[in-house]
């Protein structure tokens, strides 16, 4: 059992969990995530490590409510009990002296940007980070992500703050104004990470993309996390998160994510139909 | 009526069959599919076994039980003694007497089974076990004086639970490392519910917990400790039970579309994580109406009949050589017949396809014919040109086989792999070539079955024994 410490909301339907887990909150490294499951009916789901505490032993998760089990997950308050935490997982980040890291975040995604970010930034890089959402009110992380940053830029899609566009657009403009850039690291939506990957390529600009897939026992046993790297089938969990963004295949990735849409819908209105009664993680 | 009479009398009487659920009915349910024997039955067949002085049936066992004594007990109506017997040498009596292969293990020998039937000796042990399970109480088992040694034992699937409960029995600190949220490896994650009824995994683990065994679940070895981190941590020795838990894919064409699983990932969902009951649980499954199983092993048997009860009208087993060479138990190839599974044998699926949104909409599969003998002894099937044809499906399973998981071999160092990734670990000892490590069960061999990972789980525990107090 893995107790909630702090849970804040960071814009609409964004909560942000600290989560007593001093094992992992020690070993843990930028790039690495873990897998939980709230109660004993829950799926396994797959959050990247937003940042930890060795010290206080604690865990920083960030989610979007977007379906069943997030939406559960974050009706949880401060005190509540997470039934199971599995970390850290994947390959951490690799992280060494590049020069100019450009990390670019886009709406949750800004979550696992931020780690990497301020991981290159203590090794030496310059890091220039971009950070965008859809509106202005679903921005996260834009303090933190500043402190690790040498310059941040933000973009709304809509204009309310900041550039008016996409993070791929500020990027564009950041290499036409001919800033030399060594490495990309961008993390967000499929179709942001596919159009960074675009834009960069162009320039021959090496671009690490970090993938969220479906997963289930996230240790490379049942392969649902596979997508095509270079034409080869890897798995995500055990070879990744982290891939050469000019590599994936996007387009397939897309399509795998959406494999259980309408389970998906069905899970989320039989829940809210209930109201949500079981608090889940409760003595379970 | 006296002895010499009875004995006389007891080859006449047939093998007892179980009683079971209906093939219909059970096609539908993912409740287990025999009943068990009653009491009566039970003896009736224990009456059976000859009681043979020099019994070949033990030679059969990898685990060496007593069976003639195990047997006497149930005739004598001592039904705790007889799972007190059986655990001597058997610490998952009630696991084994469902998943063992007993046809080609103690049965195979037994010599009724010369000029008739042998013994039913996996019903008469699952039947033993059972009682146990409902009406024994917990007896703490002797134990040795305390050793002050700890052993780490990584992975709680058949091997590992088996070495856990014999150290702790040593007088052994053991800590078994588990990655998954529950414990039982395989038994829990792989073999369904129909087949073993995951109440009595949970009370095997139970009762290793009761006797003392510590168990650490949602700890992935390798990532959160390495192996010398352990040791370092101060275990004094490491088994490594991990499992052969590396899905493989036939690698043709269309592979990643949605709808096609690892046999992995179709039986963890459906088995651990209890998408048949979705949504109660949270996980979901694809139910495919027309679902072809690549593969002729058990685990394609059980991916068969798992897709059946989820509600498929149509499952083919698609397998590339004839129903001969099937690996899978004849009594999980019977099961699945009488259930409604089709059989597509000397098949080979070649290209699988699917339709724009990415989701499986058929199969092309090639017809095989068999030639001459491989390397395994089986007929090698070879392509019938021109012989393509399209299979129409909207759910593939891959079922043929596992391979190496690498994550611990990656992370210990001086740990020897062999080329296809499995670690090397002496057949008798389970000594690896690291100092104080220990390996046994599918990470050694390579898929194999659950009463053989028992077997290197035992012969290891003593190995290990021996290097903690030699």
């Amino acid at each position: 059992m893995f107790p909630i410490v702090e849970s804040r909301l960071l814009a609409a339907a964004v909560k942000q969990f600290k989560i007593a887990a001093p094992e992992i909150a020690k070993k843990r490294k930028p790039g690495q995530f873990i897998v939980l499951r709230i109660n004993e009916e829950g799926e396994r789901i797959p959050l990247t490590i937003a940042d930890a505490d060795p010290e206080a032993g604690t865990l920083t998760i960030i989610f979007q409510e977007v379906g069943k089990s997030t939406e559960h997950l974050g009706r949880l308050k401060a005190g509540d009990m997470i039934c199971d935490l599995i970390g850290p997982l994947g390959v951490p980040t690799h992280v060494e002296k590049f020069g100019t890291v450009i990390c670019v975040g886009g709406g949750i995604g800004i979550a696992p940007v931020y780690p990497i970010a301020k991981a290159m930034r203590e090794a030496g890089n310059t890091v220039l980070s971009i950070i965008g959402a859809r509106t202005k009110n679903l921005l996260i992380l834009e303090e933190e992500m500043a402190k690790v940053s040498n310059a941040l830029k933000v973009s709304t899609d809509d204009g309310s703050y900041g550039y008016h566009g996409f993070v791929s657009d500020v990027l564009q403009n950041i290499i036409d104004e001919g800033t030399h850039i060594d490495l990309v690291v961008a993390i967000g939506p499929v179709p942001m990470m596919r159009v960074v990957c675009n834009v960069t390529r162009n320039h021959k600009i090496k671009t690490v993309v970090s993938l969220n897939p479906i997963m289930v026992d996230a240790t490379g046993m049942c392969g649902a996390c596979r997508v095509s790297v270079g034409g080869r089938t890897r798995f995500v969990c055990v070879d990744g998160p982290e891939f050469d963004g000019h590599e994936v295949n996007f387009a397939e990735l897309v399509k795998r994510q959406r494999a259980y849409l309408n389970q998906e819908k069905l899970a989320l209105e039989s829940f809210r139909h209930t109201g949500g009664a079981c608090q889940g993680g409760k003595g379970l | 009526m006296n002895e010499t009479t009875e004995k006389k009398k007891r080859p006449q009487i047939p093998r007892q069959k179980m009683p079971e659920q209906e093939p219909k009915v059970r096609a539908k349910n993912f409740d287990e599919v025999p009943f068990g024997y009653s009491a009566d039955l039970a003896k009736l067949e224990a009456s059976r076994c000859l009681q043979c002085k020099k019994p070949l049936c033990v030679e059969g066992c990898p685990v060496s039980i007593d069976i003639p004594a195990f047997i006497g007990l149930i005739l004598q109506e001592n039904f705790l003694g007889s799972a007190h017997k059986l655990k001597e040498m058997n610490s998952l009596p009630a696991v084994c007497g469902r998943v063992c292969p007993q046809e080609d293990q103690c049965e195979k020998l037994c010599i009724l089974g010369k000029k008739g039937e042998p013994v039913a000796i996996g019903r008469l042990e699952r039947f033993a076990a059972d009682y146990e399970q409902a009406h024994g109480e917990f007896i703490m088992p002797p134990k040795a004086a305390p050793t002050g040694k700890k052993v780490a034992v990584v992975g709680s699937g058949p091997a590992g639970l088996t070495l856990a409960g014999d150290l702790i029995k040593k007088g052994h600190e053991v800590t078994i490392f588990e990655a998954l949220h529950k414990p039982g490896g395989v038994l829990v994650y792989g073999i369904p519910e129909f087949r073993l009824p995951k109440a009595i995994v949970q009370a095997e683990v139970e009762y290793l917990q009761k006797i003392g065994v510590e168990l650490k679940t949602n700890m992935v070895i390798g990532k959160i400790y390495k192996v010398d981190e352990l040791m370092a941590n101060g275990y004094d020795a490491v088994f490594l039970g991990t499992g052969a838990g590396l899905p493989t894919f036939m690698n043709i064409p269309g592979e990643n579309f949605n709808g096609v699983y690892s046999a992995n990932e179709y039986l963890t969902r459906s088995n651990l994580m209890k998408a048949y009951l979705f949504p109660q649980y949270d996980t979901p499954i694809a139910k495919g109406k027309k679902v072809a199983v690549l593969g002729g092993g058990n685990v394609a048997m059980d991916s068969a009949r798992t897709a059946l009860r989820l509600g498929a009208d149509d499952v083919y087993i698609v397998y590339r050589r004839s129903k001969k060479e099937l690996p899978a138990r004849i009594e999980e190839v019977h099961h699945a017949e009488e259930e409604g599974v089709q059989f597509h044998f000397l098949t080979l699926p070649v290209e699988i396809l699917g339709n724009e949104d990415g989701w499986v909409c058929g199969m092309k599969c090639q017809r095989m014919e068999l030639g001459e003998p491989d390397e395994s002894g089986r007929r090698r099937p070879i392509p019938v040109p021109g012989s393509e044809f399209t299979l129409e499906v909207d759910m593939v399973v891959v079922a043929i086989g596992t391979g190496a998981n690498p994550l611990i071999p990656s992370t210990t160092l001086d740990l020897k792999t062999n080329k296809w990734g499995y670690i090397v670990a002496d057949q008798e000892t389970g000594a690896t070539s690291k100092k104080g490590v220990y390996a046994g069960g599918d990470i050694v061999t390579g898929s194999a079955t659950v009463i053989l990972a028992m077997g290197a789980g035992r012969k290891a525990a003593d190995a290990i024994h021996l290097y903690l107090t030699g």
